[in-house]
């Protein structure tokens, strides 16, 4: 009984922290797009609101919770208010099996950084799979419920483009989970250790895992779902203040997710770029665990700002090139991936 | 080993518990003077006709109908593509041999124009 309380009050003081961490990057990256943004169309951007225009995201919360929350009069109301849960649900959920850095030593105590408390949850990349597909429903809801053709629209495309491109992105997972053996982030990762990192191994499955994740965010070159000129707003037309709010928050943890998944999966994710001993750190010391930490949170951001460089540089597909790039290139390229993985083994090992 | 699940189901709640905290709030914090108007559907400035309740094209369900075969196709290769090197020469036969079939299926699909977008 006691290790099952310690367990819990370990999960809920790492579900804080993790939660807070989630939320300031979300916060972040609003501002970060915003400044970027305004970069690169030489203009300013947000610089009012604080030093450097800082408490911009915060200003922005403020507003949208003090706002008018309007239901439409022809909308399925209960479905209406149900879908901005699943899709604000969801984007916290994926953290659960994200791994921060390796174990700390405290008391002779292994500790887990990220919310996996045990390393043995071996289920890591198939749980945040199945968390992708349930966000899905959130979006196709929403534009349903709303009863508005903009909406309906909107949600149709998303289901139809995150539904397809979600097979690809399995199958360039499919090649990483054959060099791995395992499932679990916390092995892809301990299988990177010494910069034998899966983007030089898997090339291939680095494209399409990165066109794919673009398509599941919703993003540019693939945000068909919110075409601002053709469907106003997309599925979030007819949602107003914090309910709009959750949408947009959503979508900006989605992004640091899906950055995280690549740093995870492709880019080494917290391991050192040098060994651990020339540094002179102990395995297993707080120092170390905090050098892993800085090192994977600085991936995330060379990747999410990688994305917002892409936003406001490339143009948008039009729907039957998102299909025809999803279906007849991304798809036989993922399973020529697999072959040559299972090639590449044979040779090598 | 099931222990190790305890902070995986914490979290699902915690995520969508925090899902219904902000719904609430939008709720109850702001203030609401609702018209008729502002409570039609949208439609940029127009009046709204007719209702969102109506027939979309077939291509949607054709597009669901192909992602659950060939979702399904992927998670087979999931748990083979665990134990691949315990497998062997064997396990790479029998994959090459669902690999043609998956083949001759997409290959089919093209050809009658299933991916086809208009």
């Amino acid at each position: 009984m006691d290790s099952f309380l310690y367990i819990l009050a370990l999960a809920g003081i790492k579900l804080g922290i993790v939660f807070t961490l989630v939320l300031l990057a979300a916060a972040a990256l609003v501002y970060l797009e915003r400044r970027i943004a305004g970069i690169i169309q030489d203009r300013l951007g947000p610089n009012r609101t604080g030093p450097f225009g800082l408490l911009q995201p915060f200003a922005d919360v403020t507003k949208l919770l003090m706002k008018e929350d309007i239901v439409p009069e022809a909308a399925n109301k209960k479905i209406h208010g149900i879908a901005p849960i699943i899709t604000l649900g969801v984007a916290f959920v994926v953290y659960a099996v994200i791994p921060f850095g390796d174990y700390i030593l405290i008391n002779g105590e292994k500790i887990y950084m990220g919310l996996a408390t045990a390393p043995d949850i071996n289920i890591g990349i198939l749980f945040i799979l199945a968390m992708t597909s349930v966000g899905i429903y959130g979006i196709t809801l929403a534009g349903w419920s709303s009863n508005n053709k903009y909406s309906l629209i909107g949600g149709l495309r998303s289901a139809a483009q995150m539904v397809s491109y979600e097979i690809a992105m399995g199958l360039a997972l499919v090649g990483v989970v054959m060099l791995t053996g395992s499932f679990g982030l916390s092995d892809i990762v301990r299988h990177q250790d010494g910069w034998l990192w899966n983007i030089f191994t898997q090339p291939l499955g680095f494209i399409i895992f990165l066109t794919a994740s673009f398509a599941e965010m919703n993003r540019t070159p693939f945000d068909l779902p919110e075409a601002d000129a053709e469907l106003v707003g997309g599925y979030n037309t007819e949602y107003s203040g914090m309910k709009f709010g959750m949408f947009f928050l959503a979508e900006y943890a989605n992004m640091a997710t899906s950055s995280a998944i690549i740093a995870l999966v492709y880019l080494g994710g917290w391991t050192l770029p040098v060994p651990a001993e020339t540094l002179g750190l102990e395995d297993g010391s707080v120092l170390l665990g905090l050098a892993q930490f800085v090192t994977f949170i600085v991936k995330i951001f060379a990747m999410t700002i990688f994305i917002i460089w892409v936003r406001w540089s490339i143009p948008r597909f039009r729907y039957d090139q998102l299909m025809h790039l999803g279906w007849k290139i991304l798809l036989p390229l993922g399973l020529i991936n697999l072959v040559l993985t299972a090639v590449g083994i044979k040779i090598f090992a | 080993m099931i222990l190790d699940y305890i902070p995986l189901f914490l979290t699902v709640i915690a995520g969508f518990g925090l899902g219904v905290i902000f719904k609430l709030l939008a709720e109850y914090l702001g203030e609401r003077r609702g018209t008729a108007v502002k409570s039609s559907t949208y439609e940029s400035g127009m009046i709204p006709f007719g209702t969102a309740r109506e027939r979309y094209s077939v291509k949607f369900y054709m597009v669901a109908v192909s992602f659950i075969i060939f979702d399904i196709e992927v998670v087979f290769l999931y748990p083979w593509a665990v134990k691949f090197r315990e497998l062997g020469t064997p396990g790479i036969a029998a994959m090459a041999v669902f690999f043609i079939i998956l083949l001759l299926g997409y290959l089919y699909e093209i050809r009658k124009g299933g991916f086809e977008w208009e």
